[in-house]
């Protein structure tokens, strides 16, 4: 009857997300665009990949269940353009097969197709839905489609210690429309440059979640990613686990594989 | 149990030594389901002959048993359906089975399968490449394997589909013991045809597709013979014979994606022996998401169809209707999902009303609730053989 799975969701779950460190600049709002666009660019030129992950939902009880997908991405590499994506699930079985086709867009809202295996049937959605949970999770769908540099305005607050690292802080907000945040605050590490943590601030300014980023590795091809991704909702105090197997890059995928007519035969 | 696609299950040795030859070192992901149904029926009976227990069980069964390879990819999809009262909703059928080569830009598949076209919700004008299991569910969407050789060709430009499909799936059929049936039961042994070839004719789609921003656009065309079957009075008036006529069908599908809308055109030209005429559907469906500060998102679907066939035409109930839904995604853990809606016919008056409610339970259970309700039918209304067969359904499906 209707989708499973509700709306859209893309890019970047394939990312782990990523952003900043100390840059000279005049403005907190240059210098915050600075900070943000060095650990962005610390990631460009992957080319594509590939990863298997599981998402482990848990709600306030504690109770768990599991999902496992597989992300394809596809990089565009001028920052004026989005990536592409195509999400597959593997389990619950009943969703077995279920895809997500994302072409993402800066300010515009993104392109994105929904197969459904049970029907065999594509469906154009509308991505309008950003702060809507995606499958069920603690993420929200601009959570992952809302990585591009371009769709924050930033402001930096200043380094910090987090944890083991000397952290630059960032204020960023939406650009787009729809957004469920008022505002985002993340911690980048001085070192390697990556995202090491996001507090997300819903409508009202009150804390909303909290994500930590952790188990970095760094590819042969100079690119660090996030194995384990956790968001945590301090307002219902449910939980959403991503944890990413080993990255696959330049498996060779074109634009080609991420067109809607693919959707029906990527089993 | 439909006798005639057994024949045509002949078929599968010859796609499995293809398989075999083609895969060498085969990666296989097989998996299945079962599901039980139970049919609540809260009126009695109204044709002679119908079984009047109220309640209506039946069991199925699907394995999926899925190769991917460098370049080809393969599936065997077979599924079994027993039912305890209605011998023709007893069905064996194959979903799938089929092998297919992928090229650069191309893929080529031989063998039974089940595709889908269209955008609306309440009517599916333009699928017709597959039989629709009729039985199975009221809604259309339930399918047969279609035995075929497809072809699509993918340009930057969009992508190009083509079909020749060489055997003919009869439409399923209440039997006699059956609800949701017309007055007469309907004889599924023997079939008519317009063309001498029967169920041997060759039909030939082509259909293309794509996206130009917004818009996403299919054009098809089909020649051959009609999913749909005109029903004729046997000789001693106490059966009816499925006529399926010759057909060419033009088709048309358009959705306009904007914000939280989604506008939505089916349109089809048909020509028959007796007639052409079109037939329309189109609406919207808007969604408020996040629905007072919950993760539930509502959509409000609004679909108006027309079909402008004379009564020479196998029947349909979509003649001049007004579709009215409600779409909840509660977007939670279990995909908890309800869609109400209401078909009300503008000319009779007539009422179809449909409540469908999904959930997954655990890991690997889902249950799905089905309730279905005609009212408002003279004798002289298309719905009324089946007014007094109003139901609830209730399924629940294992996964493994």
């Amino acid at each position: 009857m209707n989708p499973k799975i509700n709306t859209s969701f893309a890019i970047a779950l394939a990312f782990g997300i990523v952003f900043a460190a100390p840059v000279a600049a005049n403005t907190p709002a240059e210098k915050g665009f600075e900070v943000a666009a060095r650990s962005d660019r610390t990631d460009l030129g992957f080319g594509d990949s590939r990863v298997e992950l599981q998402m482990i939902l848990q709600n306030a009880a504690g109770q768990q269940s599991t999902r496992s997908l597989k992300i394809a991405t596809l990089e565009k590499p001028d920052e004026s353009v989005g990536d592409k994506s195509l999400v597959l699930f593997d389990t619950p079985r009943d969703i077995e097969g279920t895809a997500l086709l994302s072409h993402a867009k800066i300010l515009d809202p993104d392109d994105q197709w929904l197969y459904l295996p049970a029907l065999k049937r594509v469906k154009r959605i509308a991505s309008s839905n950003k702060s809507g949970p995606f499958v069920g999770s603690e993420f929200a769908f601009e959570d992952f489609t809302s990585i591009e540099l371009n769709k924050f305005d930033y402001k930096y607050l200043g380094t910090e210690t987090y944890g083991e690292f000397q952290t630059d802080v960032l204020e960023r907000q939406p650009r787009y429309e729809n957004s469920g945040y008022s505002k985002q605050i993340s911690w980048v590490d001085q070192d390697v440059f990556q995202l090491r943590k996001v507090e997300f601030y819903d409508r009202r300014g009150d804390l909303l979640k909290v994500l930590k980023l952790e188990d970095y590795r760094q590819y042969d091809n100079g690119v660090w990613r996030a194995h384990k991704l956790i968001m945590e909702n301090v307002q219902t105090n449910k939980k959403t686990d991503l944890v990413y197997q080993d990255y696959a890059f330049n498996v060779g995928i074109s634009d080609k594989d991420f067109v809607k007519g693919r959707l029906s035969r990527l089993r | 149990m439909n006798t005639n696609f057994l024949k045509s299950l002949a078929t599968i040795p010859l796609l499995l030594s293809a398989l075999v030859a083609e895969t060498g070192r085969a990666s296989w992901d097989v998996s299945s389901n079962i599901d039980l149904t139970t049919r609540i029926f809260t009126e009695d009976t109204r044709w002679q002959g119908q079984d009047d227990t109220t309640t209506q069980l039946s069991i199925a069964g699907t394995v999926e048993a899925r190769y991917r390879g460098e370049a080809s990819r393969a599936s065997i999809i077979p599924y079994l359906r027993y039912d305890e009262t209605d011998d023709e909703r007893s069905l064996a059928d194959l979903k799938e089975a089929y092998w297919a080569k992928e090229g650069e830009a191309f893929e080529l598949l031989i063998g039974f399968n089940t595709v889908f076209w269209g955008v609306t919700e309440s009517v599916h004008l333009v699928d017709i490449i597959n039989q629709t299991d009729a039985v199975a569910d009221i809604d259309g969407e339930d399918k047969l394997g279609q035995p075929m050789i497809n072809l699509e060709l993918q340009r930057d430009w969009g992508l190009v589909s083509a079909y020749v499909m060489p055997y003919f799936r009869e439409r399923t059929f209440a039997g006699k013991d059956g609800r949701l049936r017309i007055p007469l039961p309907v004889d599924t042994d023997n079939p008519q045809y317009e063309s001498s070839d029967e169920e041997n004719h060759v039909d030939l789609a082509l259909r293309y597709s794509h996206y130009f921003g917004s818009i996403d656009i299919g054009l098809s065309a089909f020649s051959g013979t009609s999913r749909e079957a005109r029903l004729l009075p046997n000789a001693d008036g106490s059966e009816l014979i499925p006529f399926y006529d010759q057909i060419d069908q033009l088709g048309l599908d358009l959705q306009y994606t904007g914000d939280a809308w989604l506008w939505k055109l089916e349109a089809i030209a048909r020509e028959t022996q007796n007639d052409s005429f079109n037939a329309v559907v189109g609406g919207f469906e808007y969604t408020f998401y996040q629905v007072a500060d919950s993760a539930a998102d509502v959509g409000v679907l609004l679909e108006f169809q027309y079909d402008g066939r004379d009564d020479e035409e196998p029947v349909t109930l979509a003649d001049n209707d007004l579709f009215a839904g409600i779409r909840l995604a509660f977007n939670d853990t279990q995909d908890t999902a309800v869609l109400a809606g209401v078909g009300y016919d503008l000319d009779t008056s007539e009422t179809y009303i449909n409540i469908e409610a999904d959930r997954r339970l655990g890991d690997d259970y889902v249950l799905e609730l089905r309730a279905r309700l005609f009212t408002n039918a003279e004798p002289a209304d298309t719905s009324y053989a089946i007014e007094n067969d109003d139901y609830l359904q209730l399924q629940l499906s294992r996964y493994f």
